[in-house]
């Protein structure tokens, strides 16, 4: 196993895309954490005297139509981002993983239900689904990490079916059954650590995925709700005030860009790192 | 041939019903029910009239009375009323919409399938050239980069900056004077933005996916084989590598489709496009809860069909799968 995880590090080492994911994500989180002595300002100070001025030495990314520091919400807006896709990713990776076992491991009629439920979801534009869902509870951020976790769940129920399905009839697998080992051993002891990997990169690749639909869902003015600062909010102001202020719609998304590119390239990264044989 | 579409069709029966358990239910999570957001409005409702109307919307019978007369009502497309100020037929106002987001989707469909494909297969065949270096570094932004922010830079950048092309809409307000000519040029120059915006990110995962594709060809032994009779490389890939990467990209296709009808709300709403996904963007600001109901319903159905055409095209285009299946 140690081998395995040096092996691992030194392919991750090596492999420039991974490190380039892995500095922005970390670099993410301290910005995420430390908001409050990065931002140069309050991200809801109001200053009518400086009303949608251009990036400045006072201002370097401009402010908005209220004269807030758009740096400074873009900062506080970090927060928020993360947040929403890490608790959505994980609502989905528990659904994910506990049907994918079930499934993989019972087969026959639970498979059936199973994957007659995952093929009925993904007929959903998923875009649709979580609006309409939105749309009948009401828009919180509460509500959006709880929609976008139960909306996209399938993805990582197939995988680890997949993988139950062809760690099971490995030889470890039949030795812990044949010694009498109940269900909740072999699944949770046996199959899962070896499954793990696949679904740490979906994960990974999930929490891009969720940053970008809760920005356009924020976008859209169904996400998070001024005043609070997002990413998505920030640029329908942005919108609003395209003929006259280009930074408003600049500098939020290109956070949004680098934020998800470092969650893709991250994730593909770990896995060309863990499966040399997936490279292509 | 006929017989494998007819169980295809079948097999769809199953999933049609879990579509329409799953929409019943997103409509019943909701705090409260349609009566009560009319009721509680209006100051004239009494207990009595609240019961009468609830009863008259079958809202008094138990949950699945109520999911087999809904049912009922959508088998025969019928979505109830709008509760916009129209007060129109859902469905007559899904129906004037959806034209225009599927000639969207498919032009844009069509667009990706065009550009994607022969950039997937020339980074496969000069794999680590500077040119698959170069796409590589396009897909990872393709993937990254929103839609609607996409969308907002090329306003500033066509629209704003160089006044090229117009920012929303899909005709110019002096429109009906122009001739037919100038028409269509008028409707194009409005499509151009939203079309680009909405084809970019399947741009991105069609050449991903048409790469990885053409490499593993490229790796068979009849690949292999074809060289080894000397036969120029040109005919190698074009003739027997090139064909049997392109089967799977019909599979994609068909997967595509949900993503394309969900990122049309993004992209009509922010072009002022008239489409089905601008129509469910209102719906939803308005809580025009029927409204709702039949575009999510409709937009899983063209899912469906969707799939089922890339399945038939697939069967149409690879003999095994019909052997098979």
């Amino acid at each position: 196993m140690t081998t395995l995880m040096g092996d691992f590090g030194r392919r991750m080492r090596k492999n420039r895309m991974a490190m380039v994911g892995l500095f922005v994500v970390v670099a993410l989180f301290c910005v995420a954490i430390f908001a409050k002595y990065l931002a140069p300002y309050p991200p809801d100070r109001i200053d009518t005297s400086r009303i949608l001025m251009p990036p400045s030495k006072e201002n370097l990314l401009g402010t908005d139509i209220l004269g807030r520091d758009v740096l400074s919400r873009i900062i506080y807006g970090s927060g928020v981002s993360l947040s929403v896709g890490f608790v959505a990713v994980g609502i989905s990776t528990l659904i994910g993983v506990v049907l994918g076992a079930l499934s993989g491991y019972y087969g026959g009629w639970v498979d059936r239900i199973i994957m007659r439920f995952v093929d009925v979801m993904l007929c959903f534009p998923s875009f649709f689904l979580i609006l309409a869902v939105i749309a009948f509870v009401g828009p919180s951020i509460w509500n959006i990490m709880i929609v976008i976790g139960v909306t996209s769940w399938m993805g990582v129920t197939r995988l680890v079916r997949a993988e139950f399905l062809s760690i099971k009839e490995r030889d470890f697998v039949q030795a812990a059954i044949s010694q009498g080992a109940g269900d909740a051993r072999i699944i949770f002891l046996h199959i899962l650590p070896n499954a793990m990997t696949p679904v740490l990169v979906a994960a990974t690749l999930g929490v891009a995925a969720a940053v970008l639909v809760e920005s356009s869902l924020s976008f859209l003015g169904i996400g998070v709700q001024p005043p609070d600062p997002s990413w998505g909010n920030m640029l329908t102001e942005g919108k609003d005030n395209i003929e006259i202020a280009w930074w408003m719609s600049v500098f939020p998304g290109l956070a949004i860009l680098i934020t998800v590119m470092g969650y893709n390239l991250l994730g593909e990264g770990i896995r060309d790192s863990l499966d040399p044989r997936l490279k292509i | 041939m006929s017989k494998y579409i007819l169980k295809r069709l079948i097999l769809m029966i199953p999933v049609l019903l879990g579509i329409t358990i799953i929409s019943f239910s997103v409509m019943k999570v909701a705090p409260g029910d349609p009566v009560s957001l009319v009721t509680d409005l209006n100051p004239n409702m009494n207990e009595e009239a609240i019961k009468r109307i609830r009863a008259h919307y079958g809202l008094d019978q138990p949950v699945y009375m109520q999911y087999l007369k809904w049912l009922r009502n959508m088998l025969m497309l019928d979505f109830g009323r709008s509760f916009a100020s129209d007060n129109r037929p859902v469905i007559d106002k899904i129906l004037e919409r959806i034209p225009i987001t599927i000639m969207l989707n498919v032009i844009s469909l069509l667009l990706i399938l065009m550009v994607a494909i022969p950039i997937g297969v020339m980074s496969a065949v000069k794999q680590n050239s500077l040119f698959d270096r170069g796409t590589t570094v396009f897909v990872f932004l393709g993937f990254a980069v929103p839609t609607f922010w996409l969308a907002l830079l090329l306003m500033i950048l066509f629209g704003v900056k160089l006044e090229w092309l117009p920012i929303s809409g899909l005709r110019s307000l002096n429109y009906a004077n122009l001739g037919t000519f100038e028409r269509v040029i008028d409707i194009a120059k409005h499509l151009i933005l939203p079309i680009f915006v909405s084809a970019f990110g399947g741009l991105a995962g069609m050449s991903r996916y048409m790469r990885s594709n053409m490499l593993e060809v490229i790796r068979q032994d009849y690949v292999t084989t074809a060289r080894a009779k000397g036969l120029d490389e040109r005919t190698v890939i074009f003739k027997h590598a090139f064909r049997n990467a392109l089967l799977p990209v019909v599979t994609l296709l068909g997967l595509s489709v949900p993503g394309l009808i969900g990122g049309s709300v993004i992209f009509e709403t922010v072009f002022a496009i008239p489409g089905m996904g601008q129509l469910f963007y209102q719906s939803v600001m308005m809580r025009d809860y029927p409204t709702i109901m039949g575009i999510l319903v409709i937009g899983a159905v063209l899912t469906l069909l969707g799939n089922l055409l890339a399945d038939i095209s697939y069967s149409v285009a690879d003999p095994r799968i019909r052997v098979s299946g």
